[in-house]
């Protein structure tokens, strides 16, 4: 190979590629956060005694589950405007990505409060609590537990397709990424030094993920202590 | 100018064929890769299950679209052109091998040791206990995940599009262009993806289904 | 006075009539025990006085209030009506004095400070006062089924429903949990309970009742009740169960 690395012409990228880590990580976060509080919603509302919004749950969770990321994009930001309905590039992917993400973790938590045994219910039920105070404070904490691992991949999993938002022009790590390429012709670099950060994000999100579950479950603290 | 008619729907419809082979490709190509990386992270050497893992984890920890513009240019620094389907290809099947590896290797690990002992007690070959003792038990239990993961592989074909092969994304952006309707088209583009991945879907949590009957009727 | 009225109540699961017309009237300080075979309705019956079942016909008053399929009023009656059950249902997340407090906090609107307070007497009556920070699922069963009377107690109420609650206990720990329930009684609070312990309904109950086929075959004052049956039936049943 006569190839020879040159990274040098990278720097002075780096203000560019900075500013694409920042969107990447402000793009996740809220698809992240506003995807948990979509699924939670969409979860609690299948779980309501009528027949309606949970049909229209399982329409909305079918559809983001197998259609993919990239043609939601699409639709929202080339398609919209044609009903009238204009938004940025930036605009369009969050909704996008806040959308999917909530199908998937609504799909989870689902499964998490179907797992919970009815006699919760009932004892919830007989103390005199509503329903609302029933799932917010007997049937959900366990829920979101049993369920937490699994929302944790698929968070990470959103974390690495944020990357797709770069096809309608937003700046984010890989958008930034495809500009410093074909401006240097350092194609080779620049993707490795991208690849490197989304594996190291990849780690940092799980991580603080992870964490972020221990401080919020206190079983699962207190399992970990016992163990150690 | 061109409205979105039923020519622009048979076009996107015809690329339809191109979604479908990336997707085998991938997903044959990944399955093979995957079993291998799977027996590897089971196997005595810790070196071999070390590396592996790291294979593994690196791979699941790359934005396929990144993935997929490395194995497009990479080769053209050895002079080599590749077209987009290849590098389309190459990328998916790496990443499946990973994702296909994890879920058979949790599979493999999730057969209880007494069976390996019990054939090793028969004096069965490892290879012969692999074959007739635990993968016959292993592939029932991951076959659900791994049904459920060919439908992220079909949606994940949909990435090749920005590096120009046209499958049924890429179909939908050309037609979007020229016919100035992309909301139609789109709409048209995401009912194709759904057409395909619903049935598998459904199949997928149909085994799950009787997977979970099976374990509680044991 | 009548703390629990039911009239003519009727339940039916499909085709399957558990309920043909019970009638019942318990009055304040009265402990009355429901025994029979599984599937004779006593279970269905208790638990349709808190309104866990809905009733097909016939109607039901709980501490002055009516049964109600609205939920605020069902709330309201709930309020005065505690049940245990025989899986006990703690909620794992929480420790024993959360369990506890829960209610008190969220339903009756007590300050947290004064819900802990009574969540510790309530522990303390049923003998874990130092298990308020203790997890359920350190407990043993017999020690989870005293938080959940705990748990019952601290609401209050004007009437308690037991639903076998020593049913899924080993022999050895039914007798602790048994002791709180004799306890409870001598204090004068109404309850009701559906048991297999024939020994402590004769001996805590001032009135047994005897459910068969989805009515009230037969019931008096446990003494009577258990020395004297009057219907074959309830004699057979005495037999096999005492042996």
């Amino acid at each position: 190979m006569n190839y020879t690395f040159q990274f040098g012409p990278l720097v002075a990228y780096l203000p560019q590629l900075l500013n694409g880590l920042w969107l990447t990580l402000v793009l996740s976060f809220l698809g992240i956060f506003g995807g948990f509080m979509i699924g939670v919603a969409c979860a609690v509302a299948s779980t309501l005694p009528s027949r309606l919004p949970r049909f229209l749950v399982r329409c909305y969770v079918e559809v983001m589950r197998n259609t993919p990321l990239l043609v939601q994009i699409f639709v929202i930001f080339f398609g919209l405007p044609n009903i009238g309905i204009r938004m940025s590039p930036m605009n369009s992917v969050l909704i996008a990505l806040m959308l999917n993400n909530g199908g998937y973790i609504a799909e989870i938590v689902r499964g998490g409060i179907q797992s919970t045994h009815r006699s919760q219910f009932e004892a919830a039920e007989s103390l005199g609590l509503s329903y609302f105070q029933t799932l917010r404070f007997v049937i959900l904490p366990p829920a979101l537990e049993k369920v937490f691992s699994p929302v944790v991949s698929q968070c990470v999993l959103l974390m690495l397709s944020t990357s797709l938002v770069s096809a309608i022009g937003v700046e984010d790590l890989t958008g930034a990424a495809m500009i410093a390429s074909s401006e240097t012709f350092r194609t080779m670099e620049v993707y490795l030094v991208i690849a490197a950060i989304y594996v190291s994000l990849n780690f940092v999100f799980r991580a603080l993920l992870n964490a972020a579950g221990l401080i919020i479950f206190t079983r699962s603290r207190r399992t970990l202590l016992r163990r150690t | 100018m061109r409205t979105f008619g039923t020519n622009e729907f048979l076009f996107i419809v015809y690329a339809l064929q191109w979604t479908i082979t990336l997707t085998a490709i991938a997903f044959v190509g990944g399955g093979v890769v995957g079993i291998c990386l799977a027996l590897l992270r089971i196997s005595s050497r810790r070196l071999l299950r070390v590396i592996t893992s790291g294979y593994m984890q690196f791979v699941q920890g790359l934005p396929l679209l990144i993935l997929m513009f490395v194995c497009y240019y990479a080769p053209s620094l050895f002079g080599l052109e590749v077209s987009a389907i290849a590098a389309a290809a190459i990328a998916l099947t790496i990443n499946s091998s990973a994702f296909l590896g994890a879920i058979w290797e949790s599979a493999l690990r999730a057969i209880p040791k007494a069976q390996w002992e019990s054939a090793d007690a028969l004096a069965m070959t490892p290879y012969k206990t692999l074959r007739f003792v635990i993968a016959p038990q292993a592939i029932r239990l991951a076959l659900p995940s791994t049904v459920g993961f060919l439908v992220q592989v079909i949606k994940q074909t949909s990435i090749a599009s920005i590096i120009g092969f046209v499958e049924i994304t890429r179909a939908g952006q050309l037609v979007s262009n020229a016919t100035f309707e992309p909301l139609k088209t789109f709409l048209a583009v995401a009912a194709l993806y759904f057409a395909l991945c619903f049935p598998l879907t459904q199949i997928s949590l149909w085994l799950e289904r009787r997977a979970a009957r099976r374990g509680s009727r044991a | 006075m009548s703390v629990v009225v039911a009239n003519n109540i009727r339940k039916s699961f499909g085709p399957l009539e558990v309920l043909k017309g019970v009638s019942l009237d318990v009055r304040g300080g009265e402990v009355v025990a429901l025994i029979g075979r599984s599937g004779s309705g006593k279970s269905t019956f208790l638990r349709c006085l808190n309104g866990l079942e809905t009733v097909d016909g016939g109607d039901i008053s709980v501490a002055g209030h009516a049964m109600s399929r609205n939920p605020a009023a069902l709330r309201k009656l709930r309020r005065d009506v505690g049940i245990v059950f025989q899986s006990y249902n703690l909620f794992p997340h929480l420790t024993a004095g959360e369990n506890i407090m829960l209610a008190p906090v969220q339903v009756k609107g007590e300050s947290k400070a004064a819900a802990r307070e009574e969540a510790l007497r309530c522990l303390t009556m049923v003998g874990l006062g130092d298990r308020f920070d203790t997890y359920p699922d350190m407990l043993s069963g017999g020690q989870q089924q005293r938080i959940a009377i705990a748990r019952s107690l601290a609401m209050q109420p004007k009437v308690l429903l037991f639903d076998e609650v020593t049913s899924a206990l080993d022999p050895e720990l039914t007798g602790e949990v048994l002791a709180v329930i004799e306890n409870l009684a001598r204090q004068g609070m109404t309850m009701l309970l559906v048991t297999h312990e024939m020994g402590f309904a004769r001996r805590v109950a001032n009135r047994t009742i005897f459910m068969k086929d989805g009515i009230i075959h037969e019931e008096g004052p446990s003494a009577e009740f258990f020395a004297n049956p009057k219907t074959p039936e309830l004699a057979a049943f005495l037999r096999s169960e005492i042996g």
